[in-house]
């Protein structure tokens, strides 16, 4: 006889695969998405930093890259941390799919 | 043979940890089972055992210091009573949902308010959802004999399941009594090498505990909890029957005493079973049919083989030493609930005694038993729930 699905969980609902939460693309909870203004940005890495995820990339040099959009939840952490350039932001948020 | 002692049921369970020498134990002291953690922490600091006990600042503290430990694969047991219970109560569930096997003497305690430190088994009927397995016990020597068998039923591997080992507070906890101890050697051997499953300490397999799970999901998990509460009675047979082998004394997922022939019966747990025996005797001396039925295994609660025990009788008494208030006793609708499977169904009452340690005494079991030979004659039930022994 096959076994039920419930029969097949894992024991005590233990993950017995190791990083698995990479799985669980979280960007779908965003409404508000931060947009990236390179020509403000002084690569301080304060988005980085402050990012509650690891939703800000960064490049094999070191260099800040776009955001990644599979994890980031919106929550604009980094659009208020950003220091900006000579008082414009480097980060801003707008309404997810305008 | 182990030795004869004349020791409290806390000491005899403290006895039954030092032999079993648990690797971790996080514990908080409570009235009555301070003193049980008390003359383990003996044991740990005379070098009897080499178990970690962890010295923690509240109970939700101590269960939530015995997951960890049983998570990350070790054998593990604690001890509690009444409020410490109920401080550990959203610790329980993770515990047994999680299925971490966690071994824990429960010495019943009345729950406040008013401030009440007896017995009565207000405490283990709270934490009856939580999804531990719950034994009752009688004596001292049924404390020693299911904390035992407790640690070989909680850890097969095909349940994994934690497990309360409940006595009445004061009543067995603190009163001498002849236990008969089983040796050390023969209680390793009983007890076995402890296995882990999934132990977070195995660093080439890491893995997580405590996921979340909504709702597509966590609806199965629950099913599957379910289901491996099914396969708890036969193991604590199997157990019971290992352990007869062993010592000689004969366990099974509840008692019966004279009850083949009987008429009419009592249900009670724990220590009061042993008063209604006495006041049963002297009611057959009379020619009455007159017996007992003492659950021991609550949890999971065995509702066929209990109602296959009782479907002969023509009326049954459930004594509850806790209450729900507005509702039935927690034993009365278990029993009643058994009795729903039966053809013929005997009248069933309910009494509620011995509440905050109020002493159980023999004219009440007499009072209960002239009551269930009128229902027995006249087939009429008066009162469904009453009250015994309270001040009128």
């Amino acid at each position: 006889m096959s076994k039920k699905y419930w029969e097949k969980l894992p024991q005590g609902s233990v993950v017995l695969e190791a990083g698995s939460s990479a799985k669980f693309k979280t960007g779908g909870w965003r409404s508000m998405r931060p947009k990236w203004i390179e020509e403000n940005c002084i690569q301080c890495m304060f988005c980085w930093m402050y990012c509650p995820d690891m939703s800000v990339k960064v490049t094999a040099e070191g260099k800040r890259a776009e955001f990644d959009f599979e994890y980031c939840k919106g929550c604009g952490i980094c659009a208020l941390e950003c220091p900006g350039k000579k008082g414009n932001k480097a980060i801003v948020m707008e309404q997810e799919g305008k | 043979m182990g030795d004869i002692v004349a020791v409290t049921g806390n000491e005899a369970c403290a006895q039954a940890f030092k032999q079993i020498n648990p690797d971790v134990c996080a514990a908080y002291p409570i009235t009555p089972a301070t003193d049980l953690m008390q003359r383990f922490s003996s044991f740990v600091n005379d070098g009897k055992v080499d178990t970690e006990l962890v010295l923690v600042e509240s109970e939700h503290s101590a269960m939530s210091a015995c997951i960890g430990a049983a998570a990350a694969g070790g054998r593990v047991a604690t001890a509690t009573s009444s409020q410490g219970l109920a401080l550990m109560w959203e610790m329980l569930y993770i515990a047994a949902g999680t299925r971490l096997p966690i071994i824990m003497p429960l010495v019943n305690r009345a729950l406040s308010a008013p401030l009440n430190i007896h017995g009565d088994h207000s405490d283990g009927m709270g934490a009856r959802d939580t999804g531990w397995i719950q034994l009752y016990s009688e004596n001292a020597q049924e404390a020693y004999d299911n904390t035992i068998q407790a640690f070989r039923i909680a850890e097969h591997l095909d349940i994994r399941v934690p497990a309360m080992v409940c006595m009445d507070g004061f009543i067995v906890s603190h009163s001498i009594e002849r236990v008969e101890y089983i040796d050390d050697a023969d209680v390793k051997k009983f007890v076995g090498e402890f296995q882990a499953v999934n132990p977070l300490l195995d660093m080439d397999k890491p893995k997580s505990y405590g996921p979340l799970i909504l709702t597509d999901m966590y609806h199965e998990y629950k099913r599957a909890q379910h289901e491996v509460m099914t396969k708890v009675p036969n193991i604590v047979r199997e157990v019971a029957a290992d352990f007869e082998k062993m010592t000689g004394r004969k366990y099974d997922l509840f008692e019966t005493y004279r009850l083949d022939d009987a008429e009419i019966a009592v249900v009670v747990m724990s220590s009061a079973a042993g008063t209604t025996k006495d006041i049963i005797d002297q009611y057959r001396e009379k020619g009455i049919k007159v017996g007992l039925l003492k659950p021991r295994m609550f949890r999971p609660f065995p509702f066929l083989e209990i109602a296959e025990a009782l479907q002969h009788l023509k009326a049954i008494a459930v004594l509850d030493r806790a209450d729900s208030f507005g509702g039935y006793g927690p034993l009365f609708s278990e029993i009643t609930g058994a009795v729903m499977s039966m053809n013929s169904k005997p009248a069933v009452i309910n009494k509620i005694f011995g509440l905050g340690g109020r002493d159980y005494l023999p004219d009440q079991a007499e009072q209960v038993l002239d009551e269930l030979v009128t229902i027995a004659k006249t087939g009429k039930v008066e009162t469904i729930k009453e009250y015994i022994g309270v001040r009128e």
